[in-house]
């Protein structure tokens, strides 16, 4: 079972790694033929792969077009106004679509239908398999994205890339993992901040008997996103597709159960809570002190920042506790990037829109700026006047400093399924339902590894666990 | 042939003596189509032809790997044996069972106490009633989410001021109540606005000739009141049936307060919508909905079945 996943996820790493050795454009074309040629898969793409010349670069930008662009980022016209700048001829028409799943069900039905797609597209990292499997999204390397590679975030690239090396998205922003925490219930009852899920353990229930009213955190019983990123930094690998359409799924496997019965325990102790997130209640809570930490992601402080005014001043921010504190690595919630649809009429000013609004050094500084997006750019992240920012609601901490550390330790290698909204219903209905209902958090792995290999099979892959 | 032989004199007696003197019909029944053709148009385009693509669709099977395949009936054959889709089904036959009697019997209620003429401020009153039908069901049902939350909510500070147990709206034994709840809620008012509407066209002479006989209020409600009353409470029973059938933004939307509750199969309807848009089982999802379709036609047959009978016999 490990010989399989080491095999297939190794295979598409070294072709990676050599492609960061040669880093040049032409290049990268003639290694997509390579790949096409010893793979033999692809639609044609040894054609799409090859580079567009910086003539008709220039042409493309100088006619007068107009792109589609559906994304639900609040006043991104900001940034379209740079590109607009540079590029007069462009016109970028925004078009919310709803956000998350919402914007998700749209566009499968758009692309579907065969008209209605948008050129380029807000997609989450999580997604991009999803959307790579109907092979919809464009491979960006002919307009030059490979060269972008070390712009961003080492992980990041491994997320966007394909088994070829293709680059499928253009990084947007991240959410490495942490924790926020409230400072003044860890002095009231002196807890320590833990730096282990041992020492994590523990606090919930000491916490829990000093005050039956306050959990130390919430692990929602609906938020596989959260599930994922845990899974993520205790190194499982849940998911891994190799070839088209062979799969393996190991969602049941010795780091999940860890993971199950770590969780599945405190739930059924009672010692946090397991409510569904980013609901009223949810948010009453926070606001009223009944969880003492919320383990989030990096956007997760000015998202709190916002939604729990009236505990400005208590928080604080700190690493994930940790399995191996000797080894301190993470995961990722969330975040997204900027993708370009396949049917797309303008490639080329698709495409360059997709690399200027992330890798333009000043539409990238705006995202962390105006929209509070945690930066996906490496110059960004080491970057004094992101890091030195200290906000007075986390009481003058240096947050973003917290989670740029954090930012390194995201292990490069997680991957997800090419079914990804499947994988997380059925989480929710197996794993979640367990801890919210208290029940053997460990035997509904086993119900959720079932029913994904079942969908998996009844689609087509063949499955491997 | 037969067929030809018997027809052709009914057209020649149609077209033939008679045609002068029927001149005058025969304009007006050729401009009856006329008038007809945009609903027809309609009906074919927005009601027909998706029903057909269903139909076809239900008939494939589309893989993420491998591409679509005919497959006959073979998703009809899955459906019927799917405990997820017959859960569905029984969970809102129970839910009609319950709730569209108790709805339809408050609705009849108020519509007879408005037309009785003996309530004050009956305007306001039948306002009130009604307004919440004019709520949309998306935010009446975000509204009962956080009215049952069983932190925050109203409910359980209630009780837990009056040291109360605190009700577990959202649970899994709650559920279908708490449903039902909402939709009473929302529906009641749109009833009795059926039914009170129907009570005004019955003729103010008969209830003179009932008082002049003797009878008294309640003898006037269950002798006249009631048996004209049985048309319209047949429509607000069929469309009870539609609605209870097709249950679906109500629990929807609880389902991001109640995860763990409602799951998505909850209802037969959410399940097709889960399959086609989660799932990417669109061929899956056609056949549920075409099934689900044949069970409302079932039920909604049986219930005109019954109510004629009673009327005959």
């Amino acid at each position: 079972m490990s010989k399989f996943l080491s095999a297939a996820s190794s295979a598409p790493l070294n072709r990676r790694g050599f492609l960061a050795a040669t880093g040049a454009l032409t290049l990268a074309s003639t290694l997509s033929a390579c790949g096409g040629g010893s793979g033999g898969s692809g639609s044609g793409g040894g054609s799409a792969a090859k580079a567009v010349s910086q003539a008709d670069i220039d042409k493309a930008m100088k006619t007068p077009t107009e792109l589609v662009f559906w994304t639900w980022v609040p006043n991104i016209d900001k940034e379209i106004a740079l590109f607009q700048q540079k590029y007069p001829a462009i016109k970028v028409k925004v078009v919310n679509a709803g956000q998350g799943v919402t914007h998700y069900t749209k566009l499968r039905t758009a692309l579907k239908a065969g008209s209605g797609a948008p050129d380029a597209v807000q997609i989450e990292y999580q997604a991009i398999p999803t959307f790579t499997i109907t092979d919809s999204l464009l491979d960006l390397r002919p307009y030059g994205a490979a060269k972008l590679k070390d712009t961003f975030v080492d992980w990041t690239w491994g997320q966007v890339s394909g088994a070829d090396g293709e680059v499928f998205a253009i990084p947007q922003d991240t959410g490495p993992m942490g924790m926020l925490y409230r400072k003044d219930i860890f002095d009231q009852h002196k807890i320590e901040v833990p730096t282990t899920w041992d020492e994590f353990a523990a606090a919930a229930r000491t916490l829990h008997k000093a005050d039956p009213n306050v959990y130390l955190t919430n692990l929602a019983a609906n938020e596989a996103a959260a599930w994922h990123g845990l899974l993520w930094q205790a190194g499982a690998k849940p998911y891994a597709l190799s070839g088209k359409s062979d799969i393996t799924i190991s969602v049941d496997d010795a780091v999940s159960r860890k993971l199950g019965d770590y969780w599945g325990g405190l739930a059924e102790e009672g010692v946090i809570g397991t409510e569904p997130d980013f609901a009223d209640s949810w948010y009453a809570a926070l606001n009223k002190g009944k969880y003492a930490t919320w383990i989030t992601a990096a956007w997760g402080p000015a998202f709190l920042s916002g939604s729990a005014k009236s505990t400005a001043g208590h928080w604080r921010a700190a690493p994930l506790p940790q399995w191996d504190a000797a080894k301190p690595s993470s995961g990722n919630w969330g975040g997204s990037t900027t993708a370009v649809i396949k049917s797309t009429k303008n490639p080329i000013a698709a495409a360059l829109f997709a690399q200027f609004l992330n890798s333009d050094p000043a539409s990238a500084r705006m995202f962390a700026t105006e929209q509070f997006f945690f930066p996906a750019t490496k110059a960004l992240l080491g970057d004094a006047s992101f890091t030195g920012d200290a906000p007075s609601f986390y009481g003058g901490q240096k947050v973003n400093q917290v989670f740029a550390d954090v930012s390194s330790t995201v292990s490069p290698s997680f991957q997800w399924p090419p079914f990804l909204d499947q994988a997380a219903t059925d989480w929710t209905e197996t794993v979640g339902k367990s801890l919210a209902d208290k029940t053997d958090t460990v035997r509904a792995l086993g119900a959720w590894q079932t029913r994904l290999t079942g969908y998996a099979k009844k689609q087509g892959f063949t499955v491997t666990s | 042939m037969t067929a030809t032989t018997a027809a052709s004199p009914k057209g020649r007696r149609r077209d033939g003596p008679n045609r002068p003197a029927r001149g005058g019909r025969r304009h007006r029944r050729s401009a009856g189509p006329l008038f007809v053709a945009p609903f027809m148009v309609l009906f074919l385009l927005l009601f027909l032809a998706p029903l057909g693509f269903a139909a076809y669709l239900s008939l494939y099977q589309e893989r993420l790997i491998g591409g679509t395949v005919f497959v006959g009936l073979d998703n009809y054959v899955q459906a019927v044996t799917d405990p997820l889709l017959v859960h569905g089904v029984v969970r809102v036959a129970l839910f009609f069972v319950i709730q569209v009697p108790l709805m339809l019997l408050l609705a009849l209620l108020f519509a007879l106490a408005l037309d009785s003429g003996l309530l004050r401020l009956a305007r306001v009153i039948r306002l009130g009633i009604f307004v919440p039908y004019a709520v949309p069901s998306v935010v009446a049902a975000l509204m009962w989410g956080y009215l049952y939350g069983p932190d925050f909510g109203p409910f359980a500070q209630l009780s837990r001021d009056l040291s109360l147990p605190v009700p577990r709206f959202l649970s899994d034994g709650w559920m279908l109540g708490s449903l039902a709840n909402i939709v009473t809620w929302e529906f009641v008012g749109y009833n009795m606005i059926i039914l009170y509407a129907a009570l005004r066209t019955i003729p103010a002479e008969l209830y003179e000739a009932a008082a002049m006989d003797g009878a008294g209020a309640w003898r006037i409600a269950w002798s006249i009141k009631l048996p004209a009353l049985r048309p319209a409470l047949l429509l607000t029973l069929l469309f009870s049936v539609i609605g209870s059938f097709q249950l679906f933004n109500e629990p929807n939307l609880l389902m991001k307060v109640a995860p763990d509750v409602i799951s998505s199969s909850y209802t037969a309807n959410l399940y097709a919508y889960s399959l086609a848009f989660t799932g990417q089982q669109v061929n899956y999802a056609a056949t549920v909905s075409f099934l689900l379709g044949l069970v409302i036609v079932i039920v909604s047959y049986a219930v005109l079945l019954t109510a004629n009978r009673r009327r005959t016999s």
